[in-house]
């Protein structure tokens, strides 16, 4: 095989259809774009998960007139409620957090922001903190003990809170993937369309191939690299496409919520470890949809 | 070189057969040619020695090859012995004479080194030396049907296939042809000629293969076109 015949029909073909080629990368781009934006919203719940799971906790928060009257739990009521989690073996530990602790908490939260001003301590509850022993009984358990109980203001199930978070990143997600489907089918007929164009704007080369007996694969591969190689670019824009979305938009975007721990940053290395994933599937799509348009629709 | 034995084709969308229980040997660099009216089979025949189409019934053979079993991948393989020219030259537009005849080296893997060497020598041979340069538009009917003639034989082919050569061609450039392809011939090359060319199958005097309607009609050694036609 001779790589610089392949390479000069290659790039013949590739600018003799010039507009085709760069309709053929961009939808490439897009499709693929938003397939790595997929593969990073699972990056991201998958990283998520673990950033709250070991701090999932069930808050019972406690009523106001405790919260600022036992500034400790040492009084019967918060004690008695205290007793009766420690007692159950779904519980694992659990932790008294004061008014001033939580006031303390919610500065640093919020450092910065005008909420941080507004808020006193006495607007805060205090809260009895429980470490589940065992997650998927443990919240209900707590629940049913706790709820309506003298002192107790209400039960929040942190999970509760994350989860609704899960569904969003799921949904954007699920989105991505529609769309990237839809636009993958687009790229798909466009390569299988261009193939034919390409095959049929060379018929007369080809046909001199077969006369003087070339291989199909030397009649072929023009055909599947050219493919390939708008697979490739395709896929080269769609992470320069991703960076960019990083650093102008979703940088910003996330930038508060990321500095407090409740969302992880899409890192550089997360692009860094979509790239590949989708210039093989750029790439390999292109060379399937070349083989089999040149199977199903061309003579060559 | 080329053996047919009761070879029929007949097309799908046709009620008579192109060819009719055809059989006939060409022995290696015989130079035969392949005459009758129009519609006679005579395209057909080339055509299904070079399995760019198989037969109905019968069998095929090109030097050891059986052309009829012959599986798909071994086709190159057979094109590569047999050389092809046609009326309408089939040179690619947008290459030099060269690079055309290059082209039909390249495309079968032969090293860079090979191509460099044989391309100038083919050309000096059909006699366009000086010429490699050249686009195909920039050249006549003949100097044309030359290049096609050069990319035909670069690669030394045993069977040269000639469907019509002089076709577009007026007299005098149809004699240099025909001098040509005599020269490729006397180098061993056995040569199949289809033509409606009286003067040129006079001329020659050379083996006359006549279809009509495709049956073989006559096959003379040193014939000619036809009396009273
Ligand atoms: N691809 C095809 N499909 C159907 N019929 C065909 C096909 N090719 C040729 N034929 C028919 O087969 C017969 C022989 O055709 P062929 O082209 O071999 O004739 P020919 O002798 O080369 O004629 P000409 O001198 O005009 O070139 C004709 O009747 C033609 O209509
Ligand atoms: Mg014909």
């Amino acid at each position: 095989m001779r790589a610089d015949f392949v390479t000069r029909e290659v790039l013949t073909g590739l600018r003799r259809n010039v507009t085709m080629t760069i309709a053929m990368v961009l939808t490439t781009a897009i499709s693929l774009g938003l397939v790595g934006t997929g593969l990073l919203a699972v990056r991201t719940i998958d990283r998520t998960e673990q950033l709250y799971s070991d701090r999932f906790e069930v808050q019972v928060t406690l009523t106001a007139d405790i919260s600022e009257t036992d500034l400790d739990c040492s009084q019967p009521i918060c004690t008695d409620l205290r007793n009766t989690l420690e007692r159950s073996p779904l519980v694992e530990s659990v932790r008294f957090q004061s008014q001033q602790e939580a006031y303390e908490h919610f500065q640093e939260l919020f450092a910065g922001q005008a909420l941080a001003d507004v808020a006193r301590p006495q607007s805060l509850p205090a809260t009895l903190r429980v470490r589940l022993a065992d997650q998927q009984a443990g919240a209900d358990a707590v629940r049913q003990a706790m709820d309506g109980q003298v002192g107790v203001r209400n039960v929040i199930d942190q999970r509760e809170v994350v989860s609704k978070l899960f569904d969003m990143i799921g949904n954007f997600r699920d989105v991505t993937f529609a769309l990237a489907v839809v636009q993958a089918i687009a790229a798909l007929l466009l390569i299988s369309n261009t193939v034919q164009v390409s095959a049929f704007t060379r018929r007369t080369e080809v046909g001199v191939m077969r006369l003087v007996g070339a291989t199909r694969w030397y009649t072929q591969l023009p055909f599947l690299i050219e493919a390939v190689v708008t697979g490739v670019v395709g896929a080269l824009i769609a992470v320069a496409g991703l960076l960019a979305g990083k650093y102008l938009f979703i940088d910003q975007l996330l930038s508060g919520i990321v500095a407090n721990g409740v969302v992880p940053p899409v890192e550089l290395a997360d692009i860094v470890w979509v790239a590949p994933i989708l210039v093989m599937i750029g790439g390999g799509i292109a060379a399937v949809t070349g083989y089999a348009t040149l199977r199903m629709y061309v003579r060559l | 070189m080329i053996r047919l034995e009761r070879v029929t084709k007949l097309y799908k969308t046709s009620t008579r057969p192109a060819l009719d229980r055809v059989s006939m040997e060409v022995g290696k660099g015989e130079f035969v040619f392949l005459i009758g009216p129009s519609g006679s089979g005579k395209s057909t025949f080339l055509r299904l020695l070079l399995r760019e189409d198989v037969p109905t019934k019968g069998s095929i053979y090109v030097s050891d090859m059986n052309v009829t079993k012959l599986p798909r991948r071994r086709v190159p393989k057979l094109r590569q012995r047999i050389g092809c020219v046609f009326q309408d030259f089939r040179l690619l537009p947008s290459k030099t004479v060269g690079e055309n005849v290059a082209f039909a080296l390249e495309v079968i893997g032969k090293s860079r080194n090979t191509v460099s060497k044989v391309v100038p020598e083919v050309l000096d041979l059909v006699g366009l030396t000086g010429k490699a340069n050249r686009m195909p538009h920039e050249l006549s009917g003949g100097e044309q049907q030359r290049v096609a003639i050069a990319r035909a034989f670069v690669n030394r082919p045993q069977v040269l296939l000639a469907d019509e050569p002089t076709g577009n061609l007026d007299p005098d450039t149809s004699q240099d042809i025909m001098l040509l392809l005599e020269r490729i011939n006397r180098t061993g090359t056995t040569v199949l000629m289809a033509t409606h060319d009286h003067s040129i199958v006079d001329s020659m005097r050379r083996r006359v293969v006549e279809l009509d309607l495709g049956l073989v009609v006559r096959d003379d050694a040193r014939g000619v076109y036809g009396v009273g036609r």
